[in-house]
């Protein structure tokens, strides 16, 4: 307790708390679709598109944020109309546009400032990245994935269950795959600068997939996703500040360890395989 | 209940992108119909369901729905898709959903939905499993589920797309003898894309053959007599 009063003391892991708890609350709740519509991919491609982004704002000097999220929302309609299009050729897209963006950071990159501790920062995250703006960001970001799960919920599972059926019921659903894309999209920009951009698309899959390992009804996937995820991230954010180690690496193997955990109970009750 | 034409087809000519695929389609689905579309695999017939189903705009012509069924209240079976087959949800959440239709603004499903949904569970023995895993179950037994899911949407008219593709021979029978229970005993119309010819034969009372650029429409007798019938269908006789 007083270790947790001690860290707090400092603003900017008070502030490394907020956007941390939210940002894993949001791509958490966003995760279980995505995982589940097989999007996985997206989440990873979008966060070397941002790191593309963000070096290149860098290097000529722009404020980061304002230019890489629309170019960030920009790469996740083309990803979802690529994988929407063709089933086939998706993944290798997706592959395709993360390595170009991060190939096109790197070089403008060393061509210009050179590898500094900022773009490092990008590539596996820093705590100190987060500034007031990016908790106002995530206050609004959260407020939205929130209420867009509350409101649509039923929805949502109707489009994540089945798109045809939903389609043919007159749910509105290229929109919704629009919505969760854009907020995906957000979400990772904002927590790539605190997880990395290696390293968040994680904070996306992993509390989707434990998620599924325990429960079996969906309502209980989501809520278990989302306080799995923060949990993750507050038990992260504490380990690394008292070993010192990087932050979002740290929260990545919290993660790993409540999968691996969740893997083991399901082998232990005897719950089937599939 | 009342005879009333639930889907008209007038003289439509459907396709992609200004390419025909079916040209001066002309049929009808009363209530109480039974109508199989066969045909070879590119002979349109995922085209015709979308047009059914509101999806495709007709290039010419009409298909007219029945007001019943505007506004999304349409019992569609898609064919399964992969992510289906490990989804965490339980048996009632999917049914449930099949009351999704764009025109409700509420955020709860109403009394009446549950028990609707109940009923349309037991109705196709699937109630005590109403609580386990969609992803947990065999593969007719997700039919069923589908299928009482599309009750939900829509009491009058099912559209069923290959509903037998992947069953075992005995789930198979199982599913073609629900659907002539809810045919014969409920009155639901049932329109049904399949490449199963024997069984389309056996149980559908009309039958549309889709060809290239040309279709055959007709009761299942006037079709085995047909040129159609005699070379897709010859060998049942």
């Amino acid at each position: 307790m007083s270790l947790l009063l001690e860290m707090l003391t400092y603003p900017f892991i008070v502030r490394a708390f907020v956007v941390g708890i939210l940002v894993s609350l949001c791509a958490a709740l966003l995760g279980v679709p995505l995982v589940l519509k097989r999007y996985s991919m997206i989440g990873d491609g979008l966060s070397h598109v941002s790191f593309g982004a963000l070096s290149v704002a860098l290097a000529c000097g722009w404020a980061p944020l304002p230019v890489s999220i629309p170019v960030v929302i920009v790469a996740a309609l083309l990803l979802l109309r690529m994988t929407e299009r063709s089933r086939i050729g998706a993944d290798a897209a997706i592959a395709v546009a993360s390595a170009s963006a991060l190939a096109i950071g790197v070089t403008v990159t060393s061509l210009t400032t050179g590898m500094t501790t900022d773009v490092d920062s990008y590539m596996f995250g820093s705590i100190l990245a987060m500034n007031r703006h990016d908790v106002v960001l995530s206050v609004v970001l959260s407020a939205a994935v929130l209420l867009l799960f509350v409101v649509c919920y039923h929805k949502l599972f109707a489009i994540t269950f089945d798109e045809s059926f939903s389609r043919a019921t007159g749910v509105k659903v290229g929109w919704y795959n629009t919505l969760l894309a854009v907020l995906t999209a957000l979400t990772i920009v904002l927590g790539m600068r605190m997880m990395g951009a290696m390293l968040i698309s994680s904070l996306v899959i992993f509390p989707a997939l434990t998620a599924m390992r325990i429960f079996k009804r969906f309502r209980s996937v989501v809520l278990c996703a989302g306080i799995l995820s923060v949990l993750c991230f507050c038990v992260g954010l504490t380990g690394s500040y008292l070993i010192g180690t990087p932050v979002g690496a740290t929260v990545v193997l919290i993660n790993l360890a409540a999968f691996l955990l969740a893997c083991l109970l399901r082998r232990l009750c005897g719950g089937k395989s599939a | 209940m009342e005879e009333k034409t639930l889907i008209a087809c007038e003289d439509a000519t459907l396709g992609y992108e200004g390419r025909p695929v079916w040209e001066h389609l002309t049929f009808s689905v009363r209530s109480g119909d039974y109508l199989c579309i066969v045909g070879e695999n590119g002979s349109g017939k995922s085209t015709l369901l979308k047009s059914l189903l509101g999806l495709l705009k007709p290039l010419s012509g009409k298909v007219v729905l029945d007001d019943s069924l505007r506004c999304g209240a349409i019992g569609y079976l898609p064919q399964q898709t992969r992510a289906q087959k490990d989804f965490p949800a339980t048996v009632s959440e999917v049914v449930l959903s099949g009351f999704l239709s764009a025109r409700r603004g509420r955020f709860f499903y109403t009394r009446q939905e549950k028990a609707q949904a109940l009923m349309h569970m037991g109705k196709l023995g699937i109630l005590e499993i109403k609580d386990c895993c969609y992803r947990e179950l065999s593969g007719g037994q997700q039919q069923r589920v589908l299928l009482a899911r599309a009750l939900c949407a829509a009491g009058e008219l099912l559209i069923l797309d290959e509903p037998v593709t992947g069953l075992d021979p005995s789930a198979a029978q199982d599913l073609y003898r629900t659907l002539e229970y809810l045919n014969k005993k409920e009155g639901i119309a049932i329109v049904m894309v399949t490449h199963d010819i024997q069984n389309a034969l056996r149980y559908a009372g009309t039958i549309l053959h889709a060809g290239q650029k040309q279709w055959f429409c007709g009761s299942t007798e006037a079709y085995l007599a047909s040129p159609y019938g005699k070379r897709f269908g010859g060998d049942r006789a």
